[in-house]
């Protein structure tokens, strides 16, 4: 039972080391002036300490990650549940778990070879460290998630629902189109929430390959910084103690909470009985 | 009207089409990397410390560290993380704790792995005085791999047919020898699986060791538990960012020991599971 209780324990334990020591920065900055300023100079004196260009590339990333993966993503979970013969199902399923275990690092580094220089010629752009190429390499982190989640969904859909809508003379498409994905709706939900919640946390790949400009984003094809990634690049060289050092970790209590947000609501999405 | 057959062959032709574009890429990377990696490693390059500035040399101090750092973590997750499953499948009830750690679990998993690292400099760094050590970042990596142990050794225990329970009970045995001596051993290669799963995952991970144990340049082997050390993720981010003129071979040859390195890892893992599954009698 203790065992059990220890991961309340470390929850909380997290949320109150990062609330122990993020709070802090709001002695110094006001609450809205750090959510909502415009500049992030953390070692200009005075320090300017506003996340809005940093929150805003997260969700520039995110949304054009989760517009890469979600159709992909549910569309391959479809194909491996419903379609694919057996032999290679177990293919394909496989291939996504080796998708799913390959390090972050080592993606940001392939992307950071192949994809970043195809950016830049194709939009003819100074630097192919942008936003989009962050989003094409998040959605192959995403994906995984939302395939694996999305197929046991449709695979837990009662057999005889489909039963009817062939003994009703429905096509196999009819079929998956007006049956199983609405009865699978809450379970395909959960799964697009929790690749999303794996894009906004993603670090490695996110930090070597958007180009980490703290600047207010002007389009997808500009250099961005995410949250996650100031953290990552910013902590090395941060005082223990100092403003900045405060600042970084109420990112990390900002993190925390969309990411416990995000695996609440997927949670009662996944658990909901019809 | 329009012919439902030949919508059906246009949707599944897009289906079949969203499946490669996944699968495709994830292929090409792996081929890029054994193709430009596999040439680049040899003997001297795994044996050997960095030199000049990182610019030649092996990886050697960087794989040793990566070792420490798994077994550290595991041997603090596994312990727990087992413990844990076996209180929630056999004695927790249904009732509000049951679901609130279960909704902690999960919360657990999907906590992102830098708010990990902050958490593992806030408390093991700084507040118990650690320092940058393989302590802190073994601890760091055993919490942030609990929940995927939890998990595995659950449906571990779970998939053990409740009819043996009750045979055993039955017998006059009591509960935890139950527990030792019937559900554990069957549900040991569910257990491995998992463990090994997060073995990969502990080495591949590179956000929770930046601050806490991570360093940049270190060509020495580590002393103690409270030493730095290099590892292998870490490395790989520093030769291919922050480091220039690092030469192509090298980097490809990091990343392919550390692709090896998970990927053998996964694949231990999914052989476990697959002769398991057809040794089953149940």
């Amino acid at each position: 039972m203790a065992c059990g209780v220890a991961s309340i324990f470390f929850v909380v334990l997290i949320f109150l080391f990062l609330v122990k020591e993020g709070l802090a920065v709001f002695r110094s900055v006001s609450f809205s002036h750090f959510m909502f300023g415009h500049k992030w100079y953390p070692i200009s004196e005075p320090p300017h300490l506003g996340i809005l260009p940093l929150i805003l590339g997260s969700i520039l990333v995110t949304i054009g990650a989760a517009v890469i993966s979600v159709p992909i993503g549910v569309g391959c979970a479809v194909y491996i549940a419903e379609i694919a013969p057996l032999r290679v199902k177990e293919i394909l399923k496989a291939g996504i778990e080796l998708l799913a275990a390959i390090p972050s690092v080592v993606l940001g580094f392939v992307g950071m070879v192949t994809l970043v220089p195809l950016v830049k010629n194709i939009f003819h752009l100074p630097t192919g460290l942008t936003a989009l190429s962050g989003s094409v390499m998040l959605a192959f982190m995403a994906m995984p998630t939302i395939v694996s989640i999305a197929e046991d969904a449709l695979y837990s859909v009662p057999k005889n629902y489909k039963e009817g809508a062939f003994a009703l003379g429905a096509t196999h498409w009819q079929t998956i189109w007006r049956v199983m994905l609405p009865a699978a709706s809450s379970g395909i939900v959960a799964a697009v929430m929790l690749g999303i919640g794996r894009v906004i946390g993603e670090t490695m790949a996110v930090m070597m390959i958007t180009g980490n400009a703290a600047i207010l984003p002007k389009s997808i094809l500009v250099p961005v910084r995410t949250l996650t990634a100031t953290v990552a690049a910013e902590m090395g060289e941060a005082v223990v103690g100092s403003e900045h050092y405060f600042a970084l970790f109420a990112i990390g209590i900002v993190l925390f909470v969309i990411s416990f947000m995000i695996n609440v609501t997927a949670d009662l999405f996944l658990h909901r009985r019809p | 009207m329009r012919n439902p057959y030949r919508t059906q062959a246009v949707a599944f032709f897009f289906l079949l089409l969203a499946t490669l574009l996944i699968v495709v890429p994830v292929g090409l990377v792996v081929v890029i990397i054994v193709q430009k990696g596999l040439p680049a490693v040899n003997w001297t390059f795994l044996s050997d410390i960095p030199r000049q500035g990182m610019r030649a040399g092996g990886i050697f101090p960087a794989i040793i560290g990566t070792f420490y750092l798994v077994s550290g973590a595991i041997l603090f997750a596994l312990p727990i993380g087992l413990l844990a499953a076996v209180y929630l499948t056999e004695y927790a009830k249904d009732n509000l704790l049951t679901r609130i750690i279960k909704l902690a679990i999960v919360n657990l998993a999907g906590v992102p792995s830098v708010v990990y690292g902050l958490f593992g400099l806030a408390l093991f760094v700084v507040f118990f005085k650690f320092g940058a050590s393989i302590l802190s970042g073994s601890l760091t990596l055993g919490i942030m791999i609990l929940p995927i142990i939890i998990t595995t050794s659950r449906e571990a225990l779970e998939s053990v047919p409740a009819s043996f329970r009750e045979v055993s009970l039955s017998l006059g045995v009591s509960k935890w020898q139950t527990i030792r001596h019937i559900v554990l051993p069957n549900a040991i290669p569910g257990i491995l699986t998992g463990t090994i799963l997060g073995l990969g995952r502990a080495a591949g991970e590179t956000a929770p060791i930046l601050f806490t144990v991570a360093a940049f340049y270190l060509p020495q082997l580590p002393g103690s538990v409270f030493d730095q050390v290099m590892a292998l993720p870490y490395h790989l981010y520093v030769i291919s960012t922050q480091v220039p003129n690092v030469d192509e071979k090298i980097r490809y040859g990091t990343a392919f020991v550390l692709l090896a390195l998970v990927l053998f890892m996964n694949l231990i893992a999914i052989v476990i599971r697959s002769k398991f599954r057809k040794k089953k009698k149940w």
